[in-house]
């Protein structure tokens, strides 16, 4: 067991769940989605344990329905020599979303873009928090949830319509346009959405 | 007892001993100068470029300029799986290439969608233009692309100026595919014995 | 023949005790480092350009789109659009069993695919709890091995293509013929190998193969030193990849990078020594960390990687052991052909392994292996059953390419096609 499971008791408290060793030999300490924030910090900053490097940012969703979905954060401490394993419990009755640590390790940007395309859990305080794999306005929902089918829930010709419709230019982001001052250019629907602040939102959302 | 007889009337010139010949020069050189555009995306295109390196070198077969501009290229390889977000982008490169104009469909996943049937793959990349010579294999082998290359050029050679309908651009249609939705859907579907066999999805 | 002397003209002040130019600080005039960048100011709308570069183009390495906004030549800002390649790997591994995950992994990085059948095979063995047998070992290593060898290669070719240089091109990808052929004689495919299994590999190699193997071991670094004759040296080479892309020590690993391009910016941590697998500190190689965090240390710091894994393959191809290459486990190896067909308890393993596949304990496991490209790592979870509840894979390309905008900031465009050579991404493993 990692000792900073102990440390990280000692600070947080009940906020810290359990603790388990996983069957690779990583420890894994499961931590209440309000104290995330603060932990990541703690975790990063505090002598002695200094995981100044982040590995992966991922979720699982299990088979069964009942349990949810799981957060999990690979940090290492690369002078140390050490890797923890940090998950955070995301029930699906509540609102998926946790704070960002993009503020901590900026490497975790396109780590937690992938979990909100792939999942659909929201990050507070990412700075540009949009699909990264699909197409910004992907239809079809969150791929790697488990209602989510192999094959999508369109028809493959209405996949290939969607697609084929999705045109590339349209998928500037804000930023990207008011460099070239080509927002007149867009189609009418699209500079309404932009307007509203929707990006890429889901006319079929969980 | 009358007979109807279903004939289509040919515009133009008969065939004749001089536009055969004509036809033989200029498939002649359109064969032997095929310019490929690379549409190189997953591990096929790895292949691609072993069948253009030294020791498999497609250049003694005319394609020595790799056009990675689509205005100036003769034939589309489309070498790689086609994810559904870089459907329209093969579907721009393909119009933005002048006529005469073919396309190989390189490996599985171009041609069927490969080991990706899922939400995230197009299902062959015929849904989307209309392919010459499919080349099977997963990656096909330089050898593989190279005989797929030569079937391109006798198909060619088979061809001939007085037909119009070959070298007629096609668009997509109004609902913005290119076949029938019935069609797209028959041909991506899933078949074969071994996706049933495990009874997963 | 008559030899000439040939003054050439660097564009730097001279060589440094290691023979290698000596570097001197890019005057600004638009260019340079981090230092400059931070002084372009930015108002939206004014005169900048935005230039599309992709998702189809010879320069990108695959099927990657770069926005640049521009001030003349100048990247003011750079944002990469990936997903282009999306072919969701992840989703299919959740309905396959693990050796069936096998060939899955072949196309993720399909430029090293041996290295990613043993980095997956490495953690379903850590979840099942699975010892693999010394001979199997030996031979992962020399599969991970060759495979950066070839990824190297690709690399190192289609960057000299991308800076002008088009012989490189052609070296670099005969030494991947032969290569090929011996990936072709082991498993029977030159790219896409599926060599291991859970538990073991997918056959033992070949007679000619320790043969063949020992004659490239001797005769690449032959090669690795015409192309370090060519390029090092060359005034335009320097010239194009000296103080450009430069990525600090502190940037690399906030960044979470590995592989080449965090060793390049002076972190000295790889996998192979600092969480070593498959018996990787019992061989002796030398791991190459650089000082600048430019392109032109990623260039050095990979050549010299393919140098110390000519090492690695004498040393491994000099102690491979005999004995059986596959775990003697009925219920993970499928039994010998001839056994199944005669001996009613191997044809009920077969059945069993073949139509339910091999189930995994319940729990999860996380395996990082130094890929070429930086640390694949593989996380799989499992609730018991054959196929995985989870099956991630960490991508070193997707993480090494978020930090292209970082890099890429005040430099010139032709910068940035190194910059995004020096990268070394694969587009199958960053948008899987």
């Amino acid at each position: 067991m990692n000792p900073s499971v102990d440390a990280l008791r000692a600070t947080f408290g009940n906020a810290i769940g359990r603790a388990v060793v996983a069957r690779d030999g990583e420890t894994i300490v499961t931590v209440g989605r309000d104290a995330l924030g603060e932990v990541m910090r703690w975790l990063r900053d505090s002598a002695g344990h200094c995981y100044d490097y982040l590995v992966d940012v991922t979720a699982v969703e299990y088979r069964d329905a009942e349990r949810p979905i799981e957060l999990v954060y690979f940090v290492r401490s690369l002078e140390r020599r050490v890797d923890l394993r940090v998950k955070v419990d995301l029930p699906k009755e509540q609102e998926l979303a946790v704070d960002s640590v993009v503020g901590l390790w900026a490497g975790a940007d396109w780590l937690e873009r992938e979990v909100y395309d792939m999942f659909g859990v929201t990050f507070r305080g990412h700075p540009d928090l949009r699909r990264i794999l699909m197409w910004e306005t992907y239809a079809e929902g969150y791929p790697l949830r488990k209602d989510f089918p192999l094959r999508g829930r369109f028809s493959r010709a209405e996949q290939v319509r969607q697609a084929l419709g999705a045109n590339p230019e349209a998928h500037y982001s804000m930023e990207e346009l008011a460099i070239a001052e080509a927002f007149d250019e867009l189609p009418e629907d699209m500079k309404e959405r932009l307007r509203r602040g929707e990006r890429g939102k889901l006319p079929f959302s969980e | 007892m009358k007979r109807v007889l279903e004939t289509t009337e040919v515009a133009g010139q008969s065939p004749n001993w001089l536009l055969t010949r004509l036809d033989d020069l200029v498939n002649w050189a359109r064969a032997n100068s095929l310019w490929p555009m690379p549409f190189g995306t997953a591990c096929c295109a790895i292949e691609f470029m072993a069948t253009a390196a030294s020791r498999f070198d497609f250049a003694r077969f005319g394609m020595e300029r790799q056009a990675f501009s689509p205005r100036q290229a003769d034939v589309l390889i489309c070498a790689g799986r086609l994810p559904f977000k870089l459907a329209p982008v093969i579907r721009r490169v393909y119009d933005q290439m002048p006529q005469p104009k073919w396309v190989i469909s390189m490996g599985a996943c171009a041609s069927t969608g490969g080991i990706f049937d899922n939400y995230a793959m197009v299902q062959g990349i015929d849904t989307i233009v209309p392919v010459d010579v499919y080349v099977p294999g997963c990656p096909p082998r330089p050898e593989g692309l190279l005989y797929g290359v030569l079937l391109l050029h006798k198909k060619i050679k088979g061809e001939t100026v007085l037909d119009p309908e070959l070298r007629r651009e096609q668009p997509l249609d109004d609902k913005g595919l290119r076949l029938p939705p019935e069609r797209i859907d028959e041909i991506s579907e899933p078949f074969g014995n071994s996706v049933h066999q495990f009874r997963s999805a | 023949m008559n030899k000439r002397t040939v003054e050439l003209e660097l564009a730097t002040p001279g060589l440094d005790a290691q023979g290698r130019p000596v570097r001197v600080p890019l005057t600004v005039g638009g260019t340079g480092g981090g230092e400059v960048a931070g002084q372009v100011a930015v108002e939206p709308g004014s005169e900048h350009m935005l230039l599309n570069i992709g998702p189809q183009h010879p320069a990108t390495h695959g099927v990657l789109r770069l926005v640049v906004e521009l001030d003349g030549e100048v990247v003011v800002r750079c944002i990469p659009h990936v997903g282009y390649l999306h072919s969701g790997f992840e989703k299919l591994g959740e309905y396959r069993h693990y050796n069936q995950i096998i060939p899955l992994t072949d196309r993720t990085d399909y430029l090293s695919p041996m290295a990613n059948n043993v980095g997956f095979a490495l953690a379903a063995e850590r979840l099942m709890g699975i010892a693999i047998t010394p001979r199997c070992t030996v031979l992962r290593v020399i599969a991970c091995e060759m495979s950066r060898v070839i990824s190297h290669m690709v690399w190192l070719g289609t960057t000299a293509i991308d800076l002008g240089a088009f012989t490189p091109f052609l070296w670099a990808f005969q030494e991947r013929e032969r290569i090929y052929d011996l990936q072709e004689m082991w498993t029977g495919a030159r790219l896409t190998t599926s060599v291991t299994r859970v538990g073991g590999m997918m056959a033992d190699i070949p007679d000619a193969f320790v043969t063949g193997l020992r004659h490239f071991t001797e005769t690449f670094p032959k090669t690795l030193h015409e192309i370090d004759r060519v390029l090092t040296r060359n005034a335009v080479w320097v010239g194009r990849t000296q103080n450009v892309g430069v990525l600090r020590r502190e940037e690399a690993i906030n960044h979470s990078l590995s592989g080449p391009m965090l060793r390049a910016s002076g972190v000295a941590y790889d996998l192979r020594r600092d969480k070593p697998y498959l018996d990787y500190e019992t061989y002796d190689f030398d791991v190459p960390v650089g000082e600048h965090g430019d392109v032109y240390d990623r260039y050095l710091v990979r050549l010299e990687e393919c140098h110390q894994s000519n090492r690695i393959l004498q040393q491994a191809l000099a102690r491979l052991p005999d004995g059986p290459v596959n775990v003697d486990d009925p219920r993970v190896i499928l039994p010998s052909k001839s056994r199944a067909m005669s001996d009613m308890e191997a044809m009920i393993y077969h059945f069993k392994q073949v139509m339910e596949g091999v189930k995994a304990p319940v729990g999860e496991a996380y395996v990082g292996i130094e890929n070429p490209k930086g640390e694949l790592g593989t996380y799989l979870v499992s609730d018991g059953s054959a196929k995985p509840v989870r099956w991630r894979i960490r991508p070193p390309s997707f993480i090494n390419l978020s930090s292209l905008p970082k890099m890429a900031e005040g430099h010139l465009l032709s910068d940035l096609i190194a910059i995004n050579a020096s990268v070394d991404i694969v587009m199958g493993e960053v948008d899987r």
